[in-house]
């Protein structure tokens, strides 16, 4: 997809970029209404539930997760059930991180597998806490790019170990 | 305006994969449509029904972007993400790879040949441009190395009748190139998007281009001559390319394609809002300040993205479309009333 932006820490040996983030407080778990537990009545798919489907993806460096990291909150996810729309805003650790469109396509193709097809998924950085902010923001939108990436198979396994919850 | 656009079929074309591009045979007699299964098929009409009669499974490792036929019609060009060309030669109804070209360096986006079938172009995400000159014995040579553009190239189309090249990149612009002394050179670069542009498509008589853009516009873009009345400035004896109509507000996410019918001069688009809109110029507008009319919006038209657009080139109003969701869909178009 780009060059150094996406290749993956070499494991071992090498300076960390950001050696020592700061560590947040994860969330409870969700707390299920009556409504959502009456198999009968229609939910819509909520802020939360777009959430809980990124919080555990693991960091590319770190053996933490996105949500440990801050670099996925609940407050910067936007669904609109009705409009099949998903929009995430995600924070790099620090305005330099090379790891940040690859944390983004993680988001991303978390949400595209988990999804029903119609939805429209929108993964950007938070304004103003990166520095290529924008030029990260346009690969992460160009649908073509990312679907030269994921027939990359390097690519797709580094994604894939970002994706796999912990045990 | 809501009758002008009706379904005719919807056919599952790449099934469980993306559709990504669809490219008429010079006849209107075959369809062909390309995706991320890696085939390509060809279609053609029995009866009412779209009937795929090849399938074209093997020549390409990854996905196959676009296709593009010959002029004669009896070569189809695909290119793909596994960074190679193929071009196939129609026998009968089986077609067969007999050239495939190599040099970009990865994902070969776009493919195009020139009016008179002796040139072929390609461009890839390695941000060049290559011109391909094709001899009688189906020998494909390179005669240039574009690098003009400075990000990833999506789209390549010839003039319909001159050997005039158009380019469209993820650096936001269009690029024009003509041949100047055995080699080829860009002349112009057309600046105006403000977000990559996805594709672009001549009108009948090649003095205007569209432009389509992930800034959510359609540009047209005029071509002035050196003398031209109007006043327009030249460089030389090279033409120069002015925007000369900008639609906005009509799509809501980015466009993916645009199609100049040059039967009726009918303007498509293709959007990732599902949507295809239809835009005819208003007749008696300024040709230098041309208007141009929404006259088609199919909201929902398919299920996912709409990655391509394409009017036949011999029935007037016919226009085929492709998508994320695999299907094709087949569209008559008709002008309202009021137009």
């Amino acid at each position: 997809m780009v060059g150094p932006a996406l290749t993956p820490s070499p494991a071992g040996g090498v300076a960390l970029e950001n050696a020592n983030p700061l560590i947040y407080r994860r969330q409870g778990e969700r707390q299920v209404t009556a409504r959502e537990e009456d198999d009968e009545l229609p939910d819509a798919i909520d802020d939360r539930e777009i959430f809980d489907l990124i919080r555990s993806i693991n960091d590319p460096e770190h053996p933490l997760t996105l949500e440990e990291l801050n670099v996925v909150e609940q407050v910067r996810v936007k669904v609109n059930d009705a409009e099949s729309t998903v929009s995430v805003e995600f924070t790099p650790t620090i305005p330099h991180c090379s790891m940040a469109t690859l944390i983004g396509l993680s988001i991303k193709v978390k949400l595209i597998r988990s999804l029903p097809e119609r939805f429209k998924v929108d993964v950007h950085i938070t304004p103003g806490t990166h520095a290529s902010e924008h030029a990260v923001n346009k690969q992460l939108a160009d649908k073509e790019r990312v679907a030269a990436a994921l027939e990359n198979a390097h690519l797709l396994e580094v994604v894939n170990q970002c994706l796999s919850g912990r045990p | 305006m809501k009758d002008s656009l009706t379904l005719l079929s919807r056919i599952p074309a790449h099934p469980d994969s993306r559709c990504w591009f669809l490219a008429w045979n010079p006849t209107g007699t075959l369809l062909a449509s390309c995706g991320g299964d890696r085939s390509i098929r060809i279609w053609s009409k029995e009866g009412d029904a779209w009937v795929c009669k090849s399938l074209l499974g093997e020549g390409h490792q990854r996905t196959i972007r676009k296709v593009a036929w010959s002029p004669c019609g009896n070569y189809l060009a695909s290119a793909s993400f596994d960074a190679t060309t193929c071009i196939w030669k129609k026998n009968q109804e089986d077609f067969e790879c007999v050239a495939t070209l190599e040099g970009h360096e990865n994902e070969v986006k776009s493919v195009t040949w020139a009016p008179s079938g002796s040139l072929l172009a390609t461009c890839s995400r390695d941000k060049s441009v290559w011109v391909w000159e094709v001899d009688e014995e189906d020998e494909y040579e390179c005669m240039s190395v574009l690098n003009s553009h400075t990000q990833d190239v999506k789209h390549v189309i010839w003039h319909p009748n001159q050997e005039l090249l158009a380019s469209a990149s993820y650096d936001d612009t269009v690029k024009l190139y003509r041949e100047e002394e055995d080699d080829w050179v860009c002349f112009t670069t057309l600046e105006g998007h403000e977000s990559t542009v996805w594709s672009l498509a001549f009108d009948q008589s090649g003095e205007r281009l569209a432009s389509c853009s992930d800034d959510k516009t359609v540009r047209i873009w005029r071509q002035y001559k050196p003398g031209n009345e109007q006043g327009v400035v030249c460089t030389g004896t090279d033409p120069t390319w002015k925007c000369v109509c900008t639609l906005s507000g009509f799509h809501t996410r980015t466009i993916y394609d645009v199609a100049w019918c040059h039967l009726t001069g009918a303007l498509a688009t293709a959007c990732g809002d599902d949507a295809i809109r239809v835009f005819e110029e208003d007749p008696l507008s300024d040709p230098q300040q041309p208007t141009f009319t929404l006259t088609a919006h199919m909201a929902s038209a398919h299920s996912q993205d709409v990655n391509c657009v394409a009017w036949n080139p011999k029935e007037p109003g016919l226009l085929a479309s492709c998508s994320d969701d695999g299907e094709m869909a087949f569209w008559k178009y008709q002008r309202p009333e009021a137009c």
